[in-house]
């Protein structure tokens, strides 16, 4: 949770609460999501684990197998697996060998009653998670494919492993939104579970908490919540800018499995809390409250706060303006009051400074990965990722599907055996008899879209006089990257940190939004702005996108690449930045933003290799030929 | 399998409840498109509507849904070669109005229809088996995330829903059958938009927002956590209530046919439509439609102003020129257009 003097990609750092400070809490929170997902898999939707693979994970993995039921089944979802595979469909071996169709059961109606995992699960990309998450919604597999039309009922519940480096590569939104619990494995850390040897120490969960699962599993339809606990985590999650309300839903799932684990049949607050800290805290968008010393005396406020932004706000705190503002309901006095206990408490289990070094993330946390829809790559026959087949025939250099023809041409076998039979007496009957309107070619998507990466510098010097021209003229080149389809990030730097305020999505409307939530303020870091840019446009290159960077700078750099200040130092290390963004071949445009065209912001472009474009005679017509001269 | 949760059990959400009842009264209307945030319950009330619609007519064992033995024998030949039915002459039953799921992993063959396996391999016999598309006749089609779906299959069901037709031809098997159904569609579009083309098939589009005061949302949870701990009995609390829109829509559709549409609001009809600025002629269109229908589900004997001005952020809000930084959005800008041609003067003047 340090300035690292990198991007602020810290997009989870909900999940970060427990790293260093106490890897006994987030080892034990570990755990007990572990033993709540095993009460109610499918009830819970499952749960999203921030882990790379490794020792901690398997132990982990390892225990919530030993708490389900023997007999549930546990599955390996592979990211790029087959629709075959996971919705199940025509099993050609056996159709062959029975003469009759038999359906293969996917993946998905195997796991009924257990549970799934994905491994690497933000690169599961969006139409895939969609049949995962309309599975989970139906609580049935519906396979329409090959002739068959079979629904399978099933529930299970998930476990995504997030192995994302990036935040521009975090898990699908819809699958997220689905999932429960939100744990951080990665956070406990390496130390937590070297202190200990090889686990002994560690308080696992022998036969008593197995046994208090399976106990808590016969009792669960059992448990009620109190209308009371109900509103309060509703108020909860309005006041931590949750906006979903199938979230809150889960989080009384997970108090009602929480309390089933202790042995109650009616939820309490202690329940509320934890399905606080499990579900809702990692998904928080704002805060609601500045100080956690003064959170308790400040109940009025918080209750105000509700609806929308805390009014206490201080004006770095920018958040974006998630949810509907119209209605300015303020819930009642009691139902705020349990809210806020369940805040403070969650508040009090948070190490001190937390607080502070969150509000300036959260507002990367309100901008969820954006996924392209599946048409937005371009379809090619040629080159790119394969994603599916088609019918037709392989010319123009459309690549043949052998497997898919044949599976085409399976049920006509008997048919045309048949027909072929009387106009070919005495030559020998072909054995597999392929016929053009069998053919099927492979679908190929390639990415060559393109991707403006913005990076505005929101420094004091940038901020005072001419950021309100920069996001105009951002305005209207957004207006164009729409017109051209194209995906648009947005990096701020000032102080210490470039933030990455919108990963690179479509949603242009959003991007606008978050520029004019855009405040300024603090030094120049000129050289971890660009930087962070030069990060995000590798990542875009490597999708296969086209990445061009516009850079809104004075070019007054005053913040070293390891945070210290000095302009002479600081202008040097943004001159090496800028050397490296010309190395690497990235198209640049630069747009100085300060009052007149000023030396520092042309030599800048200079070795960005950039366009030099001054602000005032940045009129549209001007930006627009500079940005498209660039991407040229 | 899980029984559904009740349409009328629905919290909020009116505008998206009015437009699938407005498609359920009239299914010429050409569609819903729901868009907007996740978890506002989406997927949960089209598919509610589902067990909500009152039964339809029509030949036993057709798995075309035809209404009738004349209409289904006109049409296409399965049902007439006396391969459906109990053999003998055709019976017309009740059955439930087909609220068909088209998963985003549908292959192209299961949509259109395609070779009957069985039969194939077992009897070397050229049987068409209908797809999605068939079982959809005369009922709702529903594609859940619809932004997402693989460009060939929107442009198939486009095919399809303009003509109203299925064509298969392969290898000797030619089917011809009728596929009238009302496309209901639902996304986020902050996942991706959807093609203009597709957006402009719609005939309304309803936009859904998270509730955001804490009693709705408390009342979204409390009855979602009713459902599920008991479905049976949650849904037989809600029945009445069910029962009573079930009426409403009967009523309404019986009402629809004789609905009159005075030349006075014609005419400030397309003025909307002018003053927006919305190509072509099929947002007038389904303006009007939009407008009886819900005249006739208010129980009014006469389409009158008001009417149109509800239905017209529904038929109207997609057509417009996109402005992607119109903060505005295009809701206001239709609900803008609205004020000032039916200023109170007008309606006075109108009534």
């Amino acid at each position: 949770m340090t300035a690292n003097g990198g991007l602020a990609l810290d997009g989870v750092s909900g999940f970060r609460i427990g790293c260093g400070c106490d890897a006994d809490a987030a080892w034990a929170d570990a755990l007990l999501a572990a033993r709540i997902l095993a009460v109610d898999p499918a009830g819970l939707g499952g749960v999203v684990v921030r882990a790379r693979p490794g020792v901690l994970r398997d132990r982990w993995q390892a225990i919530v197998r030993d708490m389900l039921p023997r007999e549930a089944p546990l599955r390996r979802l592979p990211v790029h697996a087959d629709d075959d595979r996971v919705l199940g469909g025509l099993d050609i071996a056996a159709t062959l060998a029975a003469g009759r169709p038999i359906a293969s059961r996917g993946l998905l109606a195997e796991a009924d009653g257990g549970v799934v995992i994905i491994a690497g699960a933000e690169r599961l990309d969006a139409a895939a998670a969609a049949r995962l998450t309309g599975t989970m919604d139906r609580g049935w597999v519906c396979v329409e494919r090959d002739g068959f039309g079979h629904a399978h009922a099933t529930r299970f519940g998930l476990i995504a492993y997030d192995e994302s480096v990036e935040d521009d590569q975090r898990i699908v939104s819809g699958l997220r939104e689905r999932l429960a619990l939100h744990i951080d494995l990665d956070g406990v850390g390496h130390a937590a579970s070297a202190a200990r040897g090889r686990g002994d120490g560690l308080p696992v969960d022998g036969e008593a908490s197995r046994a208090a699962v399976a106990e808590a599993r016969e009792i669960l339809t059992d448990v009620v919540a109190g209308d009371d606990l109900i509103e309060a985590i509703c108020a909860t999650a309005v006041a931590l800018g949750v906006t979903s309300v199938r979230v809150s839903i889960l989080a009384l799932r997970a108090a009602c499995a929480s309390a089933a684990l202790a042995g109650r049949r009616l939820a309490t607050h202690e329940d509320g809390e934890i399905a606080v800290r499990l579900v809702l805290l990692a998904r928080a968008t704002h805060w609601p409250s500045v100080d956690a010393e003064d959170a308790p005396a400040d109940e009025a406020t918080a209750a105000d706060g509700e609806a929308d932004a805390p009014p206490a706000s201080p004006p770095e705190m920018r958040d974006e303006p998630v949810t509907d503002d119209d209605d300015h309901e303020v819930a009642a006095i009691d139902q705020s009051m349990l809210k806020d206990v369940l805040i403070s408490a969650v508040m009090a289990s948070l190490p001190p400074g937390v607080l502070k070094s969150m509000e300036t993330k959260v507002s990367a946390l309100a901008a969820p990965k954006s996924q392209g829809r599946s048409g937005q790559a371009t379809d090619s026959a040629l080159r790119g990722r394969p994603v599916g087949v088609r019918s037709g025939l392989p010319r123009g250099g459309a690549r043949i599907s052998i497997l898919a023809s044949l599976r085409a041409a399976a049920p006509w076998q008997t048919i045309r055996q048949r027909e072929g039979a009387a106009h070919r007496r005495g030559t020998a009957a072909r054995r597999i008899e392929v016929r053009a309107a069998d053919l099927r070619v492979k679908r190929f998507k390639s990415r060559s879209e393109t991707t403006t990466i913005f990076l505005v510098d929101a420094s004091g010097s940038s901020a005072l006089h001419r950021l309100g021209e920069a996001k105009g003229a951002v305005e209207l080149l957004l207006a164009r990257c729409y017109s051209r389809r194209d995906r648009v990030a947005l990096v701020a730097f000032r102080g210490k940190t470039a933030e990455l305020v919108l990963p690179p999505t479509h949603a242009l409307a959003r991007a606008k939004r978050s520029l004019a939530g855009l405040v300024g303020g603090g030094g120049t870091p000129l050289a971890i702005g660009i930087d962070a840019g030069l990060d995000i446009a590798e990542n875009a290159r490597r999708r296969g996108e086209r990445p061009t960077l516009v850079l809104l700078t004075d070019g007054r750099a005053n913040v070293t690449r390891d945070g210290r200040g000095g302009r002479p130092a600081a202008t040097e290390d943004a001159r090496a930045a800028a050397r490296r963004v010309r190395i690497s071949g990235t198209p640049a445009i630069l747009i100085d933003t300060s009052p007149r065209p000023s030396r520092d912001a042309a030599e800048l472009a200079g070795e960005l290799g950039a366009i030099y474009a001054p602000l005032p005679h940045a009129d549209a017509g001007g930006l627009l030929q500079a940005v498209n001269a660039a991407r040229a | 399998m899980k029984p559904l949760f009740p349409f009328s059990a629905i919290v909020g959400q009116d505008e998206m409840r009015q437009a699938l009842l407005v498609a359920a009264v009239d299914p010429l209307i050409g569609g819903v498109l729901v868009l907007g945030d996740r978890g506002t319950g989406k997927s949960t009330a089209i598919r509610a509507l589902a067990a909500l619609l009152p039964p339809m007519r029509a030949v036993a064992g057709c798995p075309y849904n035809c209404a009738s033995e004349a209409t289904c024998s006109a049409n296409h030949g399965a049902c007439r070669s006396g391969e459906v039915g109990d053999g003998g002459g055709m019976r017309v039953e009740d059955r439930p109005v087909p609220v068909v799921d088209l998963p985003l992993g549908a292959t192209e063959d299961r949509i259109v229809g395609a070779l009957d396996l069985e039969r194939a391999l077992t009897r070397g016999e050229k049987v068409f088996e209908p797809g999605l598309l068939a079982r959809a006749n005369r009922g709702f089609l529903y594609i859940d995330e619809v932004n997402l779906l693989e460009d060939h299959l929107v442009d198939l069901l486009l095919d399809v829903a303009a003509s109203g037709e299925n064509v298969v031809e392969r290898e000797g098997l030619s089917v011809r059958h009728p596929a009238r159904f009302v496309l209901v569609g639902s996304g986020n579009p902050e996942e991706g938009d959807l093609r203009p083309q597709l957006l402009d098939r719609f005939g309304l589009s309803v936009e859904v927002t998270t509730p955001g005061d804490i009693a709705t949302r408390v009342d979204v949870v409390k009855r979602r956590d009713a459902f599920e701990r008991d479905p049976d009995a949650f849904v037989a609390g809600w029945r009445d209530k069910d029962a009573t829109i079930r009426d409403t829509i009967v009523a309404a559709r019986a009402r629809i046919q004789s609905m009159e549409v005075g030349d006075d609001i014609l005419e400030r009809v397309a003025a909307l439509c002018i003053a927006l600025g919305t190509d072509g002629l099929r947002g007038e269109l389904t303006l009007l439609r939009a407008a009886r229908a819900l005249a006739a589900i208010d129980g009014a004997g006469e389409v009158r102003d008001a009417h149109v001005r509800q239905a017209a952020p529904l038929a109207l809000r997609h057509r417009l020129r996109r402005n992607p930084l119109d903060d505005a959005g295009s809701t206001v800008r239709v609900e803008r257009a609205v004020q000032e041609l039916y200023s109170p003067r007008l309606e006075r003047v109108a009534g």
